[in-house]
């Protein structure tokens, strides 16, 4: 075996926080061979990017590497002195970062900056702006010359990755080293990106350190993978082998929680991990993971397990990783939701015609036009569509944040709202309510919980303080918060626990209907999972509807009745969940879901979208999805695609498009 | 019931740790600790003055003019023979009192402009800051002389009130800067989501969240009034006439620097100089702390 181009053996890192050191790595070895593409997952917090930074000894002034080896083709660099080091980072390690707008210099144009990645590698400065400008050709970018004059607040997310992919490059790295390089993008925007990187590295041969929480990506890109949890590598093997047969119970319960393969609330709860991982520096003696692990026996919680071999190339990191397979489910599978929501009977909300215009710089920028579509009783509508589509507009124009256009009309249970929050008795204002994608910024964080939700009963079910209190402790155990944390504060718990709260806080008022945006978007997958269960039962419970927005189509599959598709404030498709999964879908929709990465390995054809999403404020002639349509040239209908937009039609009984291509002619399309 | 006890003690524990390990590493850092001795022993002064005064601070007696520090006047004597030890250990009271009540003044409108211009914004905001931009743009000195001169030149009252007034832009911008990142989070938006009225919103949500730079500008302020009252005391206003002020001290004294009589100008120069800098320590030692 040739020399590995990355090697970390035994690597343990500590942070110090509030004056004491704490472990972040305990002990981590893991090797990458030149031109591999090597995958690190684990929830947050469990030292993905530690590893990554350590790997190139560029750690936070708080971090240090207590013990271990850092090997960079052989050489520990450990012990080397800051010039060797930097001289490592500019001439052999590429680096991409999760935020790339932030990874950019705000006040330098773009073609200045990818060329200082040329000149400091000792081209002079006319040849770093040619190579600049090949490089941006490289990563796909249209237009170059243009894109060098502009600064990195003018391009989108998937502009600016592939800038820094390019800065990344200049050097033509040995390691490339990706943290998280999609996280932020739309799933389109993610395919190409993620297309792009594995185009690359196959022409250069780079090796790749890629870390991600989502399996599905790290299945696309990486030839191996290993799997932290707790600053401790707990499995590690070939990723199909991890990913098919996954052999420590960590693993396996990740990949239990991941709503996939069509899975439905009315089919089955989802599985989750119990518990949350241990506090950074905790004294953990035995296996980290013993206080999740179903299986934990005496000798787990005493003797870190020893690293095993389960079959060639495969190591897992458990004391009894043979009998993993039977690992037993932490939830009984029996269907979270019985049956499907009233959603013949009365509508409970109807919204008709409702437009939302902003007022930008002189100018009107329509981010919502003419949405109309109605809700059932204890019915979910999950609402589907790349960022700046209008979903979030959508959501809070409905709770009345943001003042509609005049016509728009608002309807619950027959009755019209009015415009603003101001306009609507209390009443209203608590049986339409919203779990926020955030809980760290939806909760006080200097309030206590039942202060926090106790205020919410008082004000919106309108009792009077001490009853309030008694009310909040009860919606509190009823999701599950422990009597015990009700008086702590939200920093105290983990983003499992605040959404939870955010979520009893939302049930104050007794709603008939809750949004939520993103509610789990924030979180790990175990932790996803209990959510969306919460929400499934709470639904089966209080008969409450949903309006469920999220990016993440597994997700809103799981939890939807029916689904509405958004793009540029239009809703392009709208029908029951699975006539819109299963097709055949709006174009728009048939791009969305070809470019989610499967975490089972099958393949999709990919259908692309062309170019980036229009500005409200000019939107495009027409159909407002033509410049990008995947099935517009093959139709034959161009002419009437550009030059009039088609109107929202009835396709099948419930089943809504925005296209002028006749249903039959999509079917055979996309056959 | 035992387990659920247990785990309620784990988290209050775990709030008390927090605020341990966050007290411990205070305490670790020298700039702190000198700090908070310098400025604990002047406020030992301001609170006992006369008891730890060995001589009444404004005790005239020609007899022992200007002498050297000696055991029976440890700073020695002034130009009227008082003891400058004594008048030092007096000063602390006036300046403290007065530095602490400019600092509270200018905090509370500060706070309360900050919260409403950065809560909403717009035209309003607008206006409240240019104004405030205008107050800041003159000079605290030449404002507080103006002032004075034109009302009453001796006024404690009126020189707390101009500092006050003065420093209150100042911390405005900072809470106004602080209230534009709370009020787009989401705490807010639910807030108005369960018909919440505005002050409720500013007082009760907003305000906790934005304590912590509070408090180290009050801190850093507190160094600034403190040489604003010297300074003032030093120029013969602000402060009542003959009372044992550092500034005036210093102003009655320095002439006798050229006469070989260094300590009735040192001693009170070195004390406000001492707890400028105490304070500022520890303003540096919270910010640290607070990791603004």
């Amino acid at each position: 075996m040739s020399t590995p181009t990355l090697e970390l053996r035994d690597l343990r890192v500590t942070y110090t926080v509030r004056g004491i050191d704490r472990d972040v790595l305990r002990g981590v070895s893991f090797s990458i061979q030149p031109g591999e593409a090597y995958g690190l997952v684990g929830e947050s917090g469990c030292g993905k990017s530690t590893a990554a930074y350590a790997s190139m000894r560029y750690l936070p002034r708080n971090g240090q590497i207590v013990s271990g080896q850092v090997l960079f083709e052989g050489r520990d660099m450990t012990g080397v002195g800051d010039r060797d080091i930097r001289e490592m980072r500019r001439s052999a390690i590429g680096m991409v970062y999760q935020n790339p707008i932030a990874a950019l210099n705000p006040t330098i144009r773009i073609g200045d900056q990818v060329a200082e990645s040329f000149t400091l590698i000792g081209n002079s400065a006319k040849e770093s702006r040619k190579l600049a400008e090949e490089s941006l050709v490289r990563v796909q970018i249209a237009d170059p010359t243009r894109v060098m004059r502009r600064y990195p607040h003018q391009l989108s997310g998937g502009m600016a990755q592939r800038v820094v992919i390019a800065m990344a490059l200049a050097s033509n790295p040995r390691l490339l080293i990706l943290d998280e390089p999609t996280t932020g993008l739309d799933a389109t925007v993610e395919a190409e990106v993620l297309d792009l990187v594995r185009g690359l590295i196959k022409e250069s041969g780079t090796s790749i350190l890629f870390i991600s929480h989502n399996l599905g990506v790290i299945r696309s890109m990486c030839d191996r993978v290993g799997v932290l949890y707790a600053g401790a590598l707990v499995e590690e093997g070939a990723t199909e082998t991890i990913l098919q047969n996954p052999n420590h119970p960590y693993t396996v319960g990740l990949m239990r929680c991941i709503p996939r393969g069509g899975l439905h609330k009315r089919l089955a709860h989802l599985d989750t991990i119990p518990g949350t991982p241990p506090p950074l520096g905790s004294d953990l003696p035995g296996c980290v993971f013993v206080d999740r692990c179903y299986m934990a026996q005496d000798i787990c919680r005493t003797t870190p397990p020893p690293l095993c071999e389960c079959s060639s190339g495969h190591f897992s990191r458990c004391h009894f990783s043979d009998q993993v397979v039977d690992f037993p489910r932490s939830v009984v599978s029996a269907p979270a939701v019985q049956q499907m929501g009233d959603a013949q009977g009365k509508d409970l909300l109807t919204i008709a015609h409702l437009s939302k215009t902003f007022h930008q710089d002189d100018q009107d920028v329509r981010v919502l036009t003419d949405v109309t579509m109605s809700l059932g009783r204890g019915e979910t509508l999950g609402l589907v569509g790349e960022s700046g589509s209008g979903k979030t507009t959508l959501a809070k124009t409905l709770l009345g944040i943001f003042e509609p256009d005049k016509g728009s009309i608002i309807a619950l249970d027959g009755l019209q709202l009015g415009a603003m929050i101001g306009d609507r008795t209390p009443g209203e204002v608590g049986s339409l309510q919203i779990v926020f994608q955030n809980p760290d910024s939806a909760l006080n964080r200097r309030h206590s919980v039942t202060r926090i939700v106790a205020r919410a009963v008082e004000k919106l079910a309108g009792k009077p303080k001490r009853e309030a209190e008694d009310r909040a402790q009860e919606l509190l155990n009823s999701m599950s918060v422990d009597p015990v944390l009700h008086s702590a504060r939200p920093t105290q718990l983990s983003g499992g626990l605040k959404q939870r709260v955010a979520i009893a806080r939302s049930f104050a008022g007794n709603p008939k209907l809750v949004v939520c945006d993103e509610p789990t978007s924030a979180l790990d997958v175990s932790v996803q999972a209990n959510i969306l269960n919460l929400l499934a039962d709470l639904q089966a419970n209080e008969s409450v509807s949903y309006i469920f927005i999220s990016h993440d189509l597994g997700v809103v599959r799981y939890l939807s009745d029916r689904i509405a598709v958004m793009y540029l404030g239009r809703i392009m498709e709208l029908g029951a969940a699975e006539e819109v999964f299963n097709g055949p879908h709006h174009p728009y929709t048939e791009a969305l879901v070809s470019s989610v990465p499967a975490i089972d390995g099958s393949q999709r054809v990919r259908i692309r979208l062309g170019g980036e999403v229009p500005s409200p404020a000019n939107p495009p002639t027409g159909c407002v999805l033509h410049p990008r349509c995947p099935r517009m040239a093959a139709s034959g209908l161009a002419h009437r695609c550009t030059s009039e937009e088609p109107e929202l039609h009835e396709v099948t009984p419930g089943h809504f498009m925005r296209c002028h291509i006749p249903l039959d002619q999509l079917r055979q399309m996309q056959a | 019931m035992t387990q659920a006890s247990a785990l309620r003690a784990a988290a209050v524990l775990e709030r008390k740790r927090i605020r341990k390990e966050r007290f411990a590493q205070l305490r670790r850092n020298p700039a702190f600790v000198v700090g908070a001795i310098i400025v604990g022993f002047w406020l030992i002064c301001a609170l006992l003055g006369e008891i730890l005064a060995p001589k009444v601070p404004g005790l005239v007696n020609v007899l022992v003019v200007n002498r050297a520090p000696s055991r029976e006047f440890w700073m020695g004597t002034d130009s009227l023979g008082r003891d400058v030890f004594s008048r030092v250990i007096a000063g602390a009271r006036p300046i403290t009192l007065m530095a602490t009540s400019a600092t509270v003044i200018a905090t509370v409108l500060g706070t309360s402009l900050g919260l409403v211009t950065g809560y909403l914004k717009g035209r309003f905001d607008v206006i409240v800051m240019r104004i405030l931009d205008a107050i800041s743009a003159l000079p605290v000195i030449v404002i507080a002389l103006l002032a004075l001169a034109a009302l009453d030149g001796q006024s404690e009252v009126i020189t707390v009130l101009i500092i006050g007034f003065v420093f209150t832009p100042i911390i405005a911008r900072t809470v106004r800067a602080a209230v534009l990142y709370e009020a787009e989070l989401d705490y807010v938006a639910a807030a108005k989501l369960r018909t919440e009225r505005m002050p409720h919103i500013l007082f009760v949500e907003i305000l906790p969240n934005v304590l912590p730079p509070i408090i180290v500008e009050f801190t850093i302020r507190l160094g600034y009034a403190v040489f604003a009252i010297a300074t003032l005391s030093f120029l013969g206003v602000g402060v009542e006439l003959g009372s044992p002020n550092w500034g005036s001290q210093v102003a009655e004294n320095y002439n006798g620097i050229f006469g070989k009589v260094w300590w009735s100008t040192i001693f009170p120069a070195g004390a406000i100089a001492t707890l400028a800098i105490g304070i500022n320590l520890i303003a540096d030692a919270i910010m640290e702390a607070f990791e603004i």
